[in-house]
């Protein structure tokens, strides 16, 4: 019960409000709660709470409206709580700032892990120069990478991509966002350099590269890394 | 059998163009005199284009070659031969084929490209309809499936949950259930409509019973006061209990749906000349003016609604209340809520006559 995070909840229907509320009350999150969206950005307003759960569907506005309104200012994470399933709406709202996008039904360990997440990837004295996960280490300072204590070469371009995902940890990266780091703005339709650079680098620091652990498929969205 | 059906109306038409040919070069024969053989040319040309307006190509098409030999044969010297005897008839022959074709060619096109715009039109209509649909019927159905899942995760794993916390987790799981079987109720009831096999099975109702019955179901989880309003001695219907009692159920729960918390909601019934006319009042919004005619539709949502709800509840209101024969109408009353009055004639009877049969 150490995280006294406060969570507000956005979402018009109450039985997933009032399920939100017993879900992140009892793991030890305070829970602020609004049925609207001029409610819901009133709410974030006047008390900035440590995390938006935000739902597409509003009675008063579209929740890709909301998103990109509250992220002129709001800085910390938002998560996606919605039950369109479509790719082009995860991907805007991912595209919109949204931290990550999560489908209902969802199941509730889930949940509480991608909230845990993404709490961690935005605290920023947490975000060490040197990843340990499992038999991976990045040294992000050194820029040094090793399997197994051994190191791995790795082309620069691999380098940048798997640092960019180190830096976003359990965080989805839509193509588009990480074709236009990477590679710059032109290139954000080229996903077969995308797909080409990703298989790569797995075969270089995942053990069975069929069955990645640490960057995961986002089917039809992106890609995650995920730190064990 | 089949290619006949199809031929037919395209004989018609042929027929109809060659009868009005005819009949114009007629009453043309007997005023050509006066007018001359060049304004004819004019009549017959306004013909060729009537057709164009109302037949398909090819008749226009005869229409026009008949015309312009019609024209030659009786009206250009000399009469009835094919000859042309100057170089100016000739060449008027020739512009009265060309102007007549084009006319004909033209018309059709126009009529081609309206006839595509407008199916274009009510396609996009469909698959917007059809969008609409899935949206709303993935947040009906998969809003209270998270409520169950997320509620039996906590039931089954969160040992941080205080005897409150299970108690209202299991209320949820329960409400849900309620609402997924409702929306699974109006989805049957819909393909019931739409297969337009919907035979009410009469029977001797009492209307007290089967309205407490259907608003039973609602009452317990909803703020609105719902109040009964029914003579006790309202005679019995002869009607299909089931169809009734879903119009009922639908109305009172649409009223509770869209009306703010504490809201009244008034049920009354009447019989007036073996109609019975039962009366859903509530003292909400009401309806916006310009949307009145359009809510019973199927799938039609009010502008700037809630989220959730399908659009099928009040379309298989009046799907339902038609199949009893009857009527269901909408008006803002004079409090400014809503008031749906449903009409459905119906054999009567009172108690007392039932006992003795």
């Amino acid at each position: 019960m150490s995280n006294k995070a406060t969570i507000l909840v956005i979402d018009d229907e109450a039985p997933i409000r009032k399920l939100l509320e017993i879900t992140l009350q009892s793991n030890g999150y305070n829970v602020l709660q609004a049925a609207t969206a001029k409610e819901g950005t009133i709410a974030a307003a006047s008390h900035p709470p440590d995390m938006i759960l935000l739902d597409i569907g509003l009675p008063d506005a579209s929740g890709h409206d909301v998103l990109p309104e509250l992220r002129q200012w709001y800085t910390h994470p938002i998560i996606i709580l919605s039950v369109q399933n479509a790719e082009e709406d995860i991907i805007r709202a991912l595209d919109n700032g949204a931290n990550d996008y999560l489908v209902k039904p969802f199941r509730t360990g889930e949940l509480l892990a991608r909230i845990r997440s993404a709490i961690r990837t935005t605290t920023p004295e947490e975000t060490a120069p040197v990843i340990n996960t499992g038999a991976l280490q990045i040294d992000l300072q050194n820029r040094i990478v090793k399997v197994n204590t051994e190191t791995v070469k790795l082309t620069a371009t691999e380098y940048t991509l798997l640092a960019l995902f180190a830096r976003n940890e359990g965080r989805v990266l839509t193509h588009q966002y990480l074709l236009r780091e990477v590679w710059g703005p032109g290139y954000i339709n080229q996903s077969q350099y995308l797909r080409v650079f990703i298989a790569q680098l797995r075969k270089k620091i995942e053990a069975d590269a069929n069955r990645p652990q640490y960057i995961t498929t986002e089917s039809g969205v992106g890609y995650r890394f995920i730190a064990t | 059998m089949a290619t006949g059906s199809i031929h037919t109306p395209k004989l018609n038409q042929y027929l109809l163009s060659s009868l009005l040919i005819a009949g114009v070069s007629i009453g043309c024969y007997f005023i050509s005199d006066l007018v001359g053989y060049r304004v004819v040319a004019f009549i017959l040309l306004l013909c060729v284009s009537l057709l164009a307006i109302l037949f398909d190509i090819l008749p226009v098409l005869f229409a026009a070659a008949l015309s312009a030999l019609v024209w030659d044969f009786f009206f250009i010297p000399p009469h009835f031969t094919l000859q042309v005897s100057t170089t100016e008839d000739a060449i008027l022959l020739l512009m009265y084929f060309v102007i007549a074709f084009i006319n004909a060619v033209l018309t059709y096109k126009i009529r081609r490209a309206e006839k595509l715009a407008r199916d274009k039109e009510e396609r996009e209509h469909i698959v917007k309809l059809y969008n609409t649909l899935l949206n709303s019927l993935s947040h009906e159905l998969r809003t209270p499936i998270a409520a169950i899942i997320g509620a039996t995760d906590n039931l089954n794993s969160n040992n941080n949950l205080t005897p409150q916390n299970r108690f209202d987790l299991v209320a949820e799981i329960s409400k849900a259930g309620f609402r997924l079987n409702q929306q699974v109720d109006n989805l049957l009831n819909m393909s019931r409509l739409e297969s337009g096999f919907i035979q009410p099975k009469n029977d001797w109702c009492d209307i007290n019973e089967l309205v407490y019955e259907a608003v039973h179901r609602i009452e317990e989880n909803t703020s609105q006061r719902i109040s009964i309003n029914i003579n006790p001695d309202l005679p019995f219907f002869k009607l299909d209990k089931g169809l009734l009692e879903q119009v009922i159920y639908n109305l009172v729960n649409n009223a509770v749906q869209y009306t703010p918390a504490k809201s009244s909601i008034q049920i009354s019934a009447a019989c007036h000349a073996d109609v019975l006319s039962i009366n859903v009042e509530d003292n909400g919004p009401g309806f916006p003016d310009a949307e009145i005619g359009q809510v019973f539709d199927k799938f039609y949502r009010l502008k700037n609604t809630r989220t959730g709800g399908t659009g099928l509840g009040l379309s298989i209101v009046k799907g339902f209340t038609e199949a009893m024969k009857g009527n269901v109408s909408l008006e803002n009353g004079t409090n400014g809520g809503a008031r749906f009055t449903i009409g459905i004639p119906a054999e009567t009877n009172y108690l007392k006559n039932l006992k003795n049969e």
